[in-house]
């Protein structure tokens, strides 16, 4: 099982993927960006996001889902995504307290509007979507790790 | 309510077979039902965000369980103390229990919250925050603090399975050496 798992699964499974991983992954970034107006958010568009990279992993095999997205690159994402979360946070002083919305608040109901919240929501999908799929890279690089021992 | 009580009902039932079955596939399965049947019950309760997260979030679960967890050579430890065991829990659920039944008689009634501090959100959200989601305005504007912290969990989290499960460490017991990644 593990050995097929390395190269990929069947051909059905990988023609599937290749039509739907790319709405999922769009279908993640729907729920990040319309976070503020519809329910959903930054957390469940990230995890939907990393989802997605995880169906290329299981269909195609590490070493093409690893290619897309690497462990160091993971890791940076993440970072990324905790700083740009904390620096939105800090930059609300300027204004007098912390997580402060500085931005103007613009109409309801536009994709522009809420101030600081679609930032946040950013922030907080890298931060889950790259964390989350570190995870399950470095879970089932041990497995792989632990079988090839034996 | 009656849908919400046959939920939860079969959400329990799920629950005791993913603990009492003895296959692993099937118990993660089992546990994958229970998750399911929650975000049903999220949904009924109109929380639909709640629902969102908690439904992508027991796929991701049960993916990991399968795929990262699931071997065959599992270990099953089914002798023991069982006794003493059984006592201990029964002990600490008595004394939950216990401690519950004080508690929750203090609780308003279910479904009729105190509306003092959600009142003041659902009037004043939208033009303190400008976001017509108001979950969103909640829990990153007026209580951005717990998303913070929230965050610095799941931070803490990647990091230290990072640090547990990386190639560095563990390179040093085996004989033969592997490449870099």
């Amino acid at each position: 099982m593990s050995r097929e798992h390395g190269k990929g699964m069947s051909l059905i499974v990988k023609t599937v993927t290749r039509l739907t991983v790319g709405l999922i992954l769009l279908y993640g970034i729907y729920i990040v960006l319309h976070g503020h107006l519809s329910p959903g958010g930054g957390f469940a568009g990230g995890v939907i996001i990393a989802l997605s990279f995880i169906h290329l992993m299981l269909a195609y095999g590490k070493e093409i889902a690893l290619k897309k997205l690497s462990k160091p690159i993971l890791s940076l994402f993440e970072s990324i995504g905790a700083i740009t979360f904390l620096s939105i946070a800090l930059l609300g002083f300027s204004g007098g307290y912390f997580f402060l919305n500085f931005i103007s608040k613009g109409k309801p109901f536009k994709l522009f509007s809420a101030g600081i919240i679609p930032f946040c929501n950013i922030a907080i999908c890298l931060k889950v979507g790259a964390g989350l799929f570190a995870i399950f890279v470095v879970l089932v690089l041990l497995k792989f790790d632990a079988e090839n021992k034996e | 309510m009656t849908e919400l009580y046959l939920l939860l009902i079969f959400m329990i039932i799920a629950a005791i077979i993913a603990i009492e079955i003895k296959d692993l596939l099937s118990s993660i399965i089992a546990v994958g039902a229970v998750g399911l049947g929650l975000s049903i019950v999220f949904l009924i309760l109109k929380a639909p965000d709640v629902a969102i997260t908690q439904l992508v979030v027991e796929i991701l679960c049960l993916i990991i369980l399968i795929r990262a967890t699931l071997k065959k050579d599992l270990l099953f430890s089914t002798t023991g103390r069982w006794f003493l065991n059984t006592l201990i829990v029964a002990g600490f659920i008595s004394i939950f229990l216990f401690v519950a039944g004080k508690a929750l008689r203090e609780l308003p009634e279910f479904g009729r919250p105190i509306m003092k501090v959600a009142a003041t959100y659902l009037k004043e959200g939208l033009s303190k925050t400008g976001a017509t989601n108001l979950v969103a305005s909640v829990i990153l504007d007026f209580r951005a603090y717990d998303t913070l912290g929230e965050a610095t969990v799941l931070f803490t989290a990647v990091i230290g399975v990072l640090a547990v499960a990386r190639r560095v460490g563990r390179k040093k017991q085996g004989s033969e050496l592997e490449e870099e990644d």
